[in-house]
């Protein structure tokens, strides 16, 4: 081989190996990623049951009821609109009447939101990104809430999330 | 007065910081020796003053000195002293200051043992350390400033996040930060490299020590933070694709590369101008890990956007040192020579292939991280790119690179036979099959995927196998004769085969935890038993207790397997006071490589508690591959060949050895 026939080998297989790599993370993008929404969002985008994607809001207070074998029922709300959720599992140890909290799931046929994953961060200053962002742009922002957040952040906290037993 | 101490220490770091940063360059230009060993006492001098300016924040925390801000927000003085120690970089002013004392004294270090360097390339090499350097501690005093008073000092602290209250923060970042910084030397070399327009096979030497301690201190580092998220958030899982994470990932994933790259550079003499570009990577990607992390943008685009000092000036810093270098690099790449031909089929085709399949992996991370950014910038759409994705991009590029991985090290530099390397791994191919065979065979659910995955892991230490058995030419040699090779190999392929066959330890371990782990969640009181594969859980009672700053419910579980006693378990949840937060303190239970895993959710009000239990199969291979991976690093970082200064091996000792 000469050497611009090794060259072009050598470029040939970094291209396939780009072009299949652009391909996949194409792909993913399509189908693996999941929207965010807050209840007003949904209902305004009328977002069909079945379909995943994450709610945020607060946990309105009074609204968690908890039942047998660890299923407990709350209502998301971001303050002009509500949607009812429905989770088995264990909560987070900041999940909390009030707080801020962001789940993952679909809405089913009866319109309340299956959540299979209860997601909040371990610092109870903290209010999820998605949330605060959504509430800041109704208008229902504290700024007690926005005080803290990012400023002392420590390089390896976690989101830590809860997932249930039906993964 | 120790704060201001403290301050005044960073100052002085910072003045000289910037006389490094020009001098030499300077003394480099006019060829003035005096000025270009200006670095040696500068880079010196800035890491004692670096020290003391540390040695002071630890001071004030270990004293409980509520006076200062940074110990205020993140000190209590009744935390436990190894955590007031710890706490030091548990918070942000405190870790960019870890991180600027690890970068002064990596360049202490460079300017005390590069003593045989070329004087000129020590200097660049020192200067720019020092630029980067300079804008750090620059950052540090104008929007980061850990020494600041508080007009009326409080009586008490607000005690540092009770889930960084753990042994795992204290090992975690620094481990980390060694491994970012670190790279910040290839960096520094490759800078210094373009600057001269000059780049040879004792430039390789240099650099691959330096980027092999990196490297192992961020694999550690890895390891230590997903084995701390595993046991300390309290649900099991040890990796998120977290952004946090990734941040993480990406260097590492570029430095693997630029350890190869760099060997091939070392050896062959090509790959110059890639190795140079992928020391310019690694770094450019610790950075964006330091902003992704430190700005505050992935938190909160609120809080990036109403305080946007902190975020900006670590990304003009990022723009500056990436731009900057790449810009050096498009200018002055072309100046160098290019290096040695090899074919395709070869060592060195082998190492290109690893290099461009770790780099894309690094590229399909990056995408994956910073797609919601900028999406959300561009359209205010808000989504989330979590393990589906990195699942169907991440993994379809890294699984051909482990099944190259065996072939690598048995092809031959310059021209390799690709069949003779084949026909040399049946051994290897027959094991990987053959257990992924029983594997299939004795196992029930999960997907198909996974057994042959396994046997993917297990071709990958066979393969290792192979290459020493090649090496030793065992079972051609009498035995005596293959230890007498082994023991006379160079360390860095004995460093090559323990480093892989970790990677497939790892794999196994990814693979049968995802596919086999087995939970258990439910309302329990004390009496009431659990089963979980094969193992059966009793809870025996459950009570509060007191801690220094603390108040813990814990319990107690008795585990026995069938009627044997394996142990007991003591799962708890704390509440700290202060911050009226809680942490969730699993309790682990190992047998073999497997683990039982119980943490406690809420109590009810009668008296009985959720209870979440785990078995995960083989799980600690996870971590203990990363550890043996580690060590490989280290096994080839004490070859002689490696030590800076140890002379050459003679080439007349080399002939003595029996031909083969």
């Amino acid at each position: 081989m000469t050497r611009k026939q090794r060259r072009l080998t050598m470029i040939g297989g970094a291209i396939a190996v780009l072009a299949l790599a652009a391909a996949l993370v194409l792909n993913a993008l399509r189908d693996s990623i999941v929207f965010f929404s807050t209840p007003t969002m949904a209902a305004e985008k009328h977002i069909p049951p079945g379909r995943r994607f994450r709610l945020g809001g607060m946990v309105r207070p009074g609204s968690v009821v908890r039942g047998d074998r660890l299923a407990v029922t709350f209502d998301v709300t971001d303050g002009n609109a509500t949607l009812a959720v429905a989770y088995q599992g264990i909560l987070p140890d900041l999940f909390r009447e009030g707080q801020g909290v962001v789940t993952e799931g679909a809405i089913d046929q009866s319109g309340v939101f299956r959540a299979d994953t209860v997601l909040a961060k371990h610092d109870e200053t903290y209010m999820p990104k998605d949330v605060a962002d959504a509430l800041k742009r109704q208008g229902h922002w504290k700024d007690d809430y926005g005080a803290k957040v990012g400023g002392a952040k420590v390089g390896g906290e976690k989101a830590a999330s809860a997932q249930g037993a039906e993964r | 007065m120790i704060a201001e101490a403290g301050h005044y220490a960073l100052v002085l770091a910072l003045g000289l910081a910037v006389i490094q940063a020009t001098v030499p360059i300077i003394g480099a230009r006019l060829r003035d020796l005096a000025l270009m060993n200006v670095a040696r006492s500068t880079a010196a001098a800035q890491m004692v003053f670096a020290v003391i300016s540390f040695g002071a924040l630890v001071a004030l925390h270990v004293t409980s000195d509520f006076s200062v801000a940074n110990v205020y927000e993140n000190s209590h003085s009744l935390k436990p002293l190894i955590y007031k120690i710890t706490g030091v970089w548990g918070n942000h002013e405190g870790s960019m200051l870890l991180w600027v004392l690890i970068l002064a004294v990596f360049g202490g270090l460079v300017a005390t043992f590069g003593g045989n360097l070329p004087t000129s390339l020590r200097a660049h090499v020192l200067a720019a350390q020092a630029w980067i350097a300079a804008s750090f501690y620059l950052f540090i005093l104008t929007t980061s400033n850990p020494f600041i008073r508080i007009a009326n000092p409080p009586i008490e602290g607000r005690d540092l996040n009770p889930v960084l209250q753990d042994i795992g923060l204290a090992v975690h970042p620094p481990l980390l930060y060694l491994g970012y910084v670190g790279f910040s030397i290839s960096f520094s070399f490759a800078i210094a490299a373009l600057v001269e327009g000059r780049i040879d096979a004792a430039w390789a030497r240099w650099v691959r020590p330096w980027t092999l301690m990196a490297w192992i201190f961020l694999t550690l580092g890895i390891a230590m933070g997903s084995y701390w998220a595993y046991y300390e958030l309290g649900w099991g899982g040890w990796w998120f694709w977290d952004p946090v994470e990734n941040a993480s990932l990406m260097p590492w994933l570029a430095g693997t590369a630029l350890l190869h790259s760099a060997l091939v550079m070392e050896k062959r003499d090509a790959l110059k101008v890639w190795t140079l570009l992928l020391a310019i990577l690694t770094f450019s990607l610790s950075l964006l890990g330091t902003f992704l992390v430190r700005s505050g943008v992935l938190t909160s685009v609120h809080a990036f956007a109403t305080d946007p000092r902190r975020g900006v000036f670590i990304l003009l810093i990022l723009c500056f040192f990436i731009g900057g270098s790449l810009s050096l690099f498009a200018w002055r790449a072309s100046a160098l020579k290019q290096g040695g031909l090899f074919a395709p089929i070869s060592r060195e085709g082998a190492l290109v292939l690893n290099n461009l399949l770790l780099t894309t992996a690094c590229a399909t991370v990056l995408v994956g991280t910073l797609y919601p950014l900028v999406l959300e910038v561009l359209t205010g759409d808000k989504i989330s790119v979590g393990a589906p994705f990195f699942n169907i991009t991440f993994a379809p590029l890294f699984l051909p690179l482990l099944f190259a991985v065996p072939f690598g090290p048995l092809l031959a530099w310059k021209r390799g036979d690709l069949l003779g390397a084949a026909q040399r791994l049946i051994a290897a191919d027959a094991a990987g099959l053959v257990v992924a065979a029983v594997v299939l065979a004795f196992t029930r659910g999960g997907a198909v995927f996974a057994p042959l995955a396994i046997g993917l892991g297990v071709f990958v230490i066979a393969g290792s196998l192979t290459d020493l058995a090649e090496r030793t030419a065992l079972f051609r040699v009498p035995l005596p004769t293959a230890v007498r090779r082994a023991r006379g190999m160079p360390r860095s392929a004995w460093g090559t085969i323990v480093a892989h066959a970790g990677l497939g330890l790892t794999l196994i371990g990814i693979v049968c935890e995802t596919t086999w782990s087995s939970e258990h969640i439910g309302v329990m009181k004390p009496g009431d038993v659990a089963a979980i594969s094969g193992y059966t859980a009793t809870l025996n009672d459950i009570g509060q207790r007191e801690g220094p700053n603390y108040r813990e419910l814990f319990s107690r579980f008795t585990i026995m397997e069938g009627r044997d006693l394996v142990g007991i378990m003591t799962p708890s949840k704390r509440n700290f006071t202060t911050r009226g937060s809680s942490t969730t303190e699993a309790a682990l239970l190992a047998r073999g490589a497997s683990q039982l895993y119980i943490s406690l959710g809420e109590i009810n009000n009668d008296g009985a508690i959720v209870v979440r239990i785990y078995h995960k199969p083989l799980v600690l291979l996870i971590w203990f591959g990363a550890l043996v991976m580690a060590f490989g690093g280290l096994l080839s970082l004490s070859d002689r060949r490696l030590r800076v200064g140890a002379p050459k091996p003679a080439r007349a000792s080399r002939a003595l050895q029996p031909a083969e």
